[in-house]
């Protein structure tokens, strides 16, 4: 492993890991406000990938990342508004059924108007291309911004990686909105009678506060993240149907990872999930490397062979998961979490 | 006793025996009855769903734990089930066929008791995401191990390897009866797990947690034994589809899978024990037949869970039991004029936006056909101004007068049950 790799790689591992907090922070927060796990919540970043797309046609890309979270979050906070707040006297197992059916319908109604096929959504001209280029010379190692030097291609032996612009246009994004996220909660009127509400929804009420409004802004709040996080993967990674589904489950992982309602917690396991995983894309080793490092020799013919072949690239998806497990044996409340249960 | 609710004889619960004996009378004679291969196949089917969904309800209604993961227990039961029948016809091992389904339940249990062990650590909703959790990493796993999880292919089977007194499962009647009877034996076994202690405790577990702990019960423990014991059902349902299909992909672990069990567990209905098997009808129906009737079924079926979780959160089973509560009551003729408004101007409503959809599915997905398009006998052109204005004033119509037969509905139903609470007030001042 040589320091470019271990950069890429770590760079990599963090714009992944900033995508997913953008969605697991919104989550947790819904989460901890209204005890509702939010299971469209996966659905609205798509829907926020499709509708960015068909408005970066119309309009071009920065108008859709303007305007699209908000839009998104609209109907988020409409949602909540007609349909959750309809069924939170049945308690909570119905709650996340019909955030689960809007999933469903979500689903449906993004292949109806898209159709089933991936979508090319590109960055704007702006970012496309690296933002910088490590370069790997026999005898040299050097950092060259924009487009690769000349001497990738002359000079014999010379390894590039590069870096995507919209990566870090996107991990600049991330934080940007974490911090105004981080200022509105705590610095805003809203933002305190949002944290009271989510410890004494009473008292607050009793204050003359309108609660159910804080709880509906909230839920807009949260789906406008998602959304905004649509916006950056639906070009970073990949704008298709399936992309609610492979990234909701790795959400929900994070945040119990984290500890649930912590959004400390969640920073850290999204950061944590998104770096190792990133470098477990790019390992081949597996645990017959290992089995042989302390001198055992393993041949297709030895018991398990299938298990202590398998690569580490090739559990990388499964890693969130793993780790999941990991933690409810030994710490079952979660990173940071406070209470068990 | 006053308070019984129901007619009883002692020693024998005559109410009891006349419904599992019409129950055992309707799987006798439904293949007499429906003779087609089709709905050969589609009962076959029910029956493996009934013990699905009765076994995913045990968790969801009896213990309040909503899982996403489940088609974990019966996919694995079906892996497993499928090896042990080629383990069988290649002669390896001395198993009876009819006895293979019992193997996919126990290796449901075994997977139950080891995933359950991590995620009935929790309940609610983070049970919930637990089980989505676990789920996925399943499936992953699925695609990891192609050696025993048959890659993109799936491992087939053949289920014709022996024969005993006549029987061979080679004609698809000889199995329908096998899976009558462990859908029936599996019924039974699961109704009177709800009346054991266990059962009741589990109730207990759903309802009020923290008083179930002060009595010194451990509430995750007795998840646990209902996990387990949910997984086992699973499992032998995951056995008798391995044996049913002879082939087993690795799609039946899927979360698609685990949403169908949830989704149609809770359209049946999850308060009350029947309630799962109108699901599994329902979902072989919509699975099979509806499936083949129209592209846009799962945007349908999203829309009806939809409105069932906001209006009617106790599923149909609720809803049958309601009208049989106001029919008892000798109150039910009133309504059945509300509810023909109902139905006629819900099927307004119905017919209108069923033309949009099927229009737009059409342009999305059947372009090369052209725009012209059947709905329901006539010809639509999903291209043409008149079929979509007709179709958007179907629909206002029926929206406009479904809200005014709602209306009436709703008045007369609240009034009706004011009246049988009076009812009941009165008769229990009798007695």
């Amino acid at each position: 492993m040589d320091a470019s790799y271990f950069l890429i790689s770590l760079l990599n591992g963090l714009s992944i890991g900033l995508l997913l907090f953008m969605l697991a922070s919104g989550l947790t927060l819904i989460f901890s406000m209204m005890g509702v796990l939010n299971f469209a919540h996966a659905s609205f970043y798509m829907v926020g990938a499709y509708v960015a797309y068909t408005m970066t046609q119309a309009l071009g890309f920065w108008w859709a990342l303007l305007l699209a979270p908000p839009l998104v979050g609209l109907m988020g906070a409409a949602f909540e508004r007609f349909a959750l707040r309809r069924v939170h006297k049945f308690g909570h197992v119905p709650e996340l059924l019909i955030t689960f059916g809007l999933s469903y319908l979500l689903l449906e109604i993004v292949q109806l108007v898209w159709g089933r096929q991936a979508l090319n959504f590109s960055p704007p001209a702006l970012l496309q291309g690296p933002l910088f280029t490590i370069v790997n010379l026999p005898d040299a190692l050097s950092l060259a911004w924009g487009m690769p030097p000349e001497a990738c291609s002359t000079v014999e032996g010379a390894q590039c990686t590069q870096f995507p612009a919209f990566r870090a246009f996107g991990m600049g994004l991330a934080v940007l909105m974490l911090v105004a996220v981080w200022l509105v909660l705590t610095r805003t009127r809203i933002g305190l009678v949002i944290q009271a509400a989510l410890t004494h929804p009473d008292a607050v009420e009793a204050l003359g506060h309108n609660v159910p409004r804080v709880l509906m802004l909230v839920f807009g709040g949260g789906t406008a993240l998602a959304a905004m996080a649509g916006v950056i993967g639906g070009v970073m990674r990949v704008t298709e149907p399936s992309m609610a589904l492979a990234v909701g489950a790795v959400v929900f992982a994070v945040i119990v990872i984290g500890g649930m309602g912590s959004l400390a917690g969640a920073f850290v396991a999204s950061v944590g999930l998104g770096v190792i995983e990133s470098f477990a894309v790019g390992s081949d080793r597996s645990l017959q490397d290992l089995f042989t490092f302390i001198g055992m020799t393993i041949t297709p013919a030895s018991f398990g062979y299938a298990l202590w072949s398998v690569k580490i690239s090739q559990v990388a998806a499964i890693l969130p998961f793993l780790l999941l497990v990991l933690i409810l044996i030994f710490r079952p409340k979660g990173l940071f979490g406070t209470r068990e249960g | 006793m006053a308070s019984r609710t129901y007619y009883e004889f002692k020693p024998y619960n005559v109410g009891r025996w006349v419904v599992w004996g019409f129950y055992a009378l309707v799987m006798l004679v439904a293949p007499l009855m429906f003779t087609s291969s089709l709905s050969m196949t589609m009962l076959t089917q029910m029956g493996i769903g009934i013990i699905a969904c009765l076994a995913f309800n045990m968790l969801l209604g009896q213990g309040g734990m909503l899982s996403f993961g489940h088609a974990v227990y019966s996919g694995l039961g079906s892996f497993f089930a499928i090896h042990t029948l080629n383990m069988v016809s290649a002669g390896n091992l001395p198993l009876p066929v009819s006895l293979v389904p019992l193997v996919g339940g126990v290796f449901g249990l075994l997977f139950a008791a080891l995933l359950g062990f991590v995620t009935t650590k929790k309940a609610g909703t983070p049970f919930a995401m637990i089980t989505l959790g676990v789920g996925e990493l399943v499936w992953a796993m699925s695609l990891m191990f192609p050696g025993f999880f048959g890659g993109e292919g799936g491992i087939s089977g053949n289920r014709v390897t022996g024969n005993f007194a006549g029987i061979t499962y080679g004609p698809q009647v000889q199995l329908y009866y096998l899976i009558a009877i462990y859908t029936f034996v599996c019924t039974v076994a699961m109704f009177a797990f709800t009346r054991t202690p266990l059962g009741r405790m589990l109730n207990a577990v759903r309802d009020n947690p923290e008083r179930v702990e002060f009595i010194g019960y451990n509430t995750r423990y007795v998840r646990y034994i209902a996990f387990m014991a949910s997984g086992f059902f699973m499992g032998i349902s995951g056995g008798l589809s391995a044996l049913n299909f002879e082939i087993v992909t690795a799609e039946v672990v899927s979360a698609v899978r685990s949403g169908a069990y949830l989704l149609f567990t809770f359209l049946g209905g999850a308060v009350f024990f029947f309630g799962p098997i109108i699901g599994a009808v329902l979902m072989v129906l919509a699975l099979v037949l509806l499936s083949e009737l129209t592209l846009a079924w799962l945007l349908y079926l999203g829309v009806v869970f939809t409105f069932m979780v906001m209006f009617a959160p106790g599923g149909i089973s609720s809803l049958i039991m309601m009208n049989l509560r106001v029919a008892s009551f000798g109150k039910l003729g009133p309504l059945l004029s509300s509810y023909l408004a109902l139905g006629g101007t819900g099927a307004t409503v119905l017919v209108g936006a069923a033309a949009m959809v099927e229009m737009t599915y059409h342009l999305q997905l059947n372009q090369a056909l052209g725009p012209e398009m059947k709905f329901m006998g006539a010809t639509l052109n999903a291209h043409s101004l008149d079929s979509w204005f007709g179709a958007v004033f179907v629909l206002t119509v029926g929206v406009a007068l479904f809200e005014v037969s709602r209306r009436n509905f709703v008045a007369q139903w609240g009034q009706t049950q004011e009246e049988i609470e009076r009812e009941i007030k009165r008769r229990e001042a009798l007695a």
